[in-house]
């Protein structure tokens, strides 16, 4: 019976996956002949990339550490995308987290160093969790649209926290906008020296163990499956639509905030205004691209770790303008968001097989195909 | 004369054969009912004859000659024209405007619309159709509008017309009225053929039927006259089965479930208008009524999906109040009216959906909140094996099963729960005979042991051999009382439409 489960499992799971992992062969294919027009050798290229994101210790380090707020931000679409809300908010939520961490880093002293890095991480998550909260309750009481209320409510927090850290929060002598640096309690384990790989790799890990549990063996996660897919069903389910959908939001947002924490406890040491190279965003195509499963998140931001990372050894090594990289990443995206894309291939593909395939064994009568 | 054959039809689907080497013919001037549960393949052979989908083999014939039409609008160009199930009208459009969509008369410019409604009202007149052309659809009734679909075809010089299941949204009235339409067609020597599962009306209306079971031709020349519904019920489902008995509650107890003053109000208009009933133990209690008539509103408010702005709810004495999870707890039992859209999450599976609504019960949640799926594995294996679902494996998705076991997910979810009375609306729409009646005994074998059934349905059938008692729906209001067998079909007919019957002296409404 349990192998039943497995098998039926693995069978709704193969298949989303399976698109995620043709989207990508047929973007790194497309990519190679991108870079060939312009110009660059596409084999030299990818050895650039992937050679030095895999193949050394350090390369596979920054790959990781690219990856860890992308995961946080990654789960949080994913999660909220359960209850078929779309949160665009995670970069703003990025922000809230990561100015809480920061405070509480600062200016709470005499913790014990575990204790307070993950205070500044409960912190990030209540004040991601409470902006997306803000944003739910839009949505359920006054049936505003979650997209829209999201992305305003990012610009207030960035520029709201760009304002903290040049005025009042600002160190003197400081030439940036940024805020105290943490104290050394506060500062994460760094798990390999002179990398910015700290243990929050394991704490996102740990986060989207947490989900992937909490969606598959609860009544929570049942009822947030039964929401998303069927909101009329879960009515009459006499399930309570509203709270699940505040709940679930808001856990999505102070996921989002814990991605900040990451970014200050373990590789700024404080906030740095502008921090984020829109690792909120990026967080949409990595759920998309792991069919939001949480346990496919990882494995999707680490691949786009990897390519981060790529461009940063392109950029000290070669000629070859990073930008090519970025056409990439945005190709997966194009292909992942468009299954349909991909099933016409699939299926064109297929034709092709068999009518070539039949066609030889007609003329042939072996075939090793 | 012979008008169309259909030779040796196959269609093969990934998986599934659909039709094995059927034979059709039909004659001018003639009325065939081609008969047959849902997925006998009747649907699959009438779109392979009008161009919808392609025929895996088979030759088909059109006065003689051999014809493959690819795409309806070719079938529709030579004179074979279909009638939908679900009407393409546009309803801000006159019955003028929509009987001539498509196939305008004048240049291609400049639409001629006065040539246009003379040329209709002329139809109109040649087959004394009841219908004003230039009213909105909007406005028609659904049997008015069928006849708009049916005018439609005609302006299109249909010589062959197929009607897809064209009873299904009719009241009895209507349908005597549909049936005098279709005896003018076929005396001005149109052919026709009316796809159907109605074993009566198939008797009242064809030459000759047609049986399909299983994508197998089983008879094509039943003469209606000369056999009873029992034995064509038989032929197409392949077993005896009895829909029609009636068996009576054996012990009807105290009231169980008792309204009072139910008013619902929608957009400002009162849907529903101070409706009172109790249910007693042991009874089912149906509402007959056409769809529309403030069945839903009753639905809603009587499972706590809708605050009405009236209503006393007791059940065994204790006032229900609160939203649907209250009204669960309370022992309030729900069929929904549209197993797909409230009853059912087709993207999960059919384990999961067995425990909706009842989830949050000790026997398959912790109180910490985890699922005990051990037991509800072994809960949901018990009730597939129990109610007969068939399905690959409980972990089967709910969209890969047929709409009968999708039902029978609802019915077993509910029914093992023990409710003290149950809302059940329109409980075998689009059901087979099979399941039907499988679905049907199960619901008196439930009042039965003692549940309270309120028993909403649009198929008046069903009402009438179910229900111990039966109330009648119009405008939101219950306008008779009545016994089982106390009102003849046409007598209730003509209530649910707001005719006026006397139904016991001194009781005469307008």
């Amino acid at each position: 019976m349990i192998k039943n489960i497995d098998n039926a499992r693995k069978i709704k799971m193969g298949s989303s996956f399976m698109n995620s992992a043709i989207a990508l062969v047929i973007s790194l294919i497309l990519g190679m002949v991108i870079i060939g027009i312009s110009g660059y050798s596409p084999i030299e290229s990818y050895i650039a990339i992937f050679g030095v994101s895999l193949g050394t210790l350090k390369g596979f380090a920054l790959s990781l550490s690219q990856a860890t707020p992308l995961i946080f931000t990654g789960l949080a679409f994913a999660f909220a995308y359960k209850v078929k809300m779309i949160n665009t908010g995670a970069e703003g939520q990025l922000y809230a987290g990561a100015m809480a961490a920061a405070l509480v880093g600062a200016y709470i002293t005499n913790l014990p160093s575990g204790v307070h890095a993950l205070l500044g991480f409960a912190a990030a998550f209540l004040a991601g969790g409470l902006a997306a909260l803000f944003v739910a309750l839009c949505k359920v009481y006054l049936n505003a649209n979650e997209i829209i209320v999201s992305l305003m409510l990012n610009e207030i927090i960035i520029f709201f926290t760009s304002y903290l850290a040049n005025g009042p929060l600002k160190p003197p002598g400081s030439g940036v906008g940024q805020t105290k640096m943490i104290e050394d309690t506060a500062k994460l384990t760094k798990l390999i020296p002179q990398t910015q790989l700290t243990t929050a790799i394991f704490i996102a890990i740990i986060t989207a163990c947490v989900l992937a549990y909490l969606l598959d063996k609860t009544v929570f996660g049942y009822e947030i499956k039964v929401t998303g897919h069927n909101l009329k069903a879960s009515n009459v389910a006499g399930i309570n639509v509203s709270k699940i959908s505040l709940i679930t939001f808001a856990l999505s947002g102070a996921i989002a905030g814990m991605g900040g924490a990451a970014m200050v406890l373990g590789v700024n040491y404080r906030f740095v205004e502008g921090f984020s190279s829109g690792y909120g965003f990026a967080g949409i195509s990595i759920a998309a691209l792991a069919a939001y499963n949480p346990i496919g998140v990882i494995f999707s931001a680490f691949l786009i770790g990897i390519l981060k990372s790529g461009t940063i050894t392109l950029n000290r090594t070669t000629s070859i303008p990073v930008e090519l990289v970025d056409i990439i990443q945005v190709l997966v995206l194009i292909f992942v968001a468009a299954p349909a894309l991909i099933k016409s291939i699939m299926s064109r593909a297929k034709k092709v097989r068999s009518k070539s395939s039949r066609e030889e064994h007609m003329e042939v009568k072996t075939s090793d195909i | 004369m012979e008008i169309i054959r259909m030779e040796n039809i196959s269609k093969i689907y990934p998986g599934t054969v659909a039709l094995k080497g059927v034979d059709f013919t039909l004659n001018k001037q003639e009325i065939v009912s081609l008969l047959g549960e849902n997925g006998a393949g009747k649907t699959t052979l009438m779109k392979i004859l009008y161009g919808m989908t392609a025929p895996s083999s088979g030759r088909i014939f059109y006065k003689g000659e051999p014809v493959r039409f690819k795409r309806p609008i070719d079938a529709i160009e030579k004179g074979i024209c279909m009638v939908h199930q679900h009407f393409m009208l546009v309803p801000a459009f006159t019955v003028v405007e929509n009987i001539i969509a498509g196939s305008e008369p004048g240049s291609n410019i400049f639409l001629d619309k006065k040539k246009a409604r003379q040329e209709v009202i002329d139809l109109i007149s040649r087959f004394k159709f009841n219908v004003d052309p230039d009213a909105k659809v909007e406005k028609l009734s659904v049997g008015e509008q069928q006849r708009v679909e049916i005018l439609k075809v005609l302006y299109r010089k249909a010589d062959v017309i197929i009607l897809d299941e064209p009873t299904a949204v009719l009241t009895p009235h209507e349908v005597d009225d549909l049936f005098a339409v279709l005896r003018r067609l076929k005396d001005e020597g149109k052919s026709i053929i009316i796809i159907t599962h109605k074993l009566k009306e198939t008797k009242e209306i064809a030459d000759r039927v047609v049986v399909l079971r299983d994508g197998n031709l089983i008879n094509d020349n039943v003469d209606p006259r000369k056999v009873s519904t029992k034995e064509l019920s038989e032929m197409m489902v392949g077993r005896e089965v009895n829909l029609q008995a009636r068996r009576p509650a054996k012990h009807i107890g105290e009231v169980c479930l008792k309204v009072e003053n139910l008013t619902v109000e929608e957009d400002g208009k009162e849907k529903v208008k101070n409706v009172s009933f109790a249910i007693h133990h042991g009874e089912i209690l149906g509402i007959a009524g056409i769809e529309g008539n403030g069945q839903t509103q009753i639905i809603e408010a009587l499972t706590g999906l809708r605050k009405p702005k009236s209503m006393k709810l007791t059940l065994d004495g204790k006032e229900v109040t609160g939203k649907s999870s209250d009204f669960l707890k309370a022992g309030i039992g729900h069929v929904p009216e549209d197993r797909l859209s409230m009853g059912l999450v087709k993207e999960m599976s059919v384990m999961e959906n067995m425990i909706l609504g009842y989830h949050r019960e000790s026997e398959f949640c912790s109180k910490k909140g985890l699922l005990l799926k051990k037991q509800i594995s072994q809960y949901a294996e018990k009730l597939k094996k129990d109610f007969l679902v068939k399905a690959a494996s409980i972990y089967s998705a709910v969209s890969s099963l047929s709409g009968g076991n999708q039902q029978k997910i609802i019915i077993s979810r509910v029914f093992s729960r023990e409710p003290k009375a149950i809302i059940v609306a329109h409980p075998t729409r689009g059901v087979d005979i099979g399941a039907t009646e499988y679905i049907h005994n199960q619901l008196i074998e439930l009042r039965d042991r003692g549940a309270a059934v309120l028993l909403i349905s649009a198929d008046l059938d069903e009402v009438r051999a179910l229900s111990d008692r039966i109330l009648v729906l119009y405008e939101g209001e219950i306008v008779s009382e009545s016994m089982p067998g106390e009102l003849s079909e046409v007598e209730m007919g003509l209530l649910m439409t707001g005719g006026n019957y006397m139904v016991e002296e001194g009781k005469q409404r307008d």
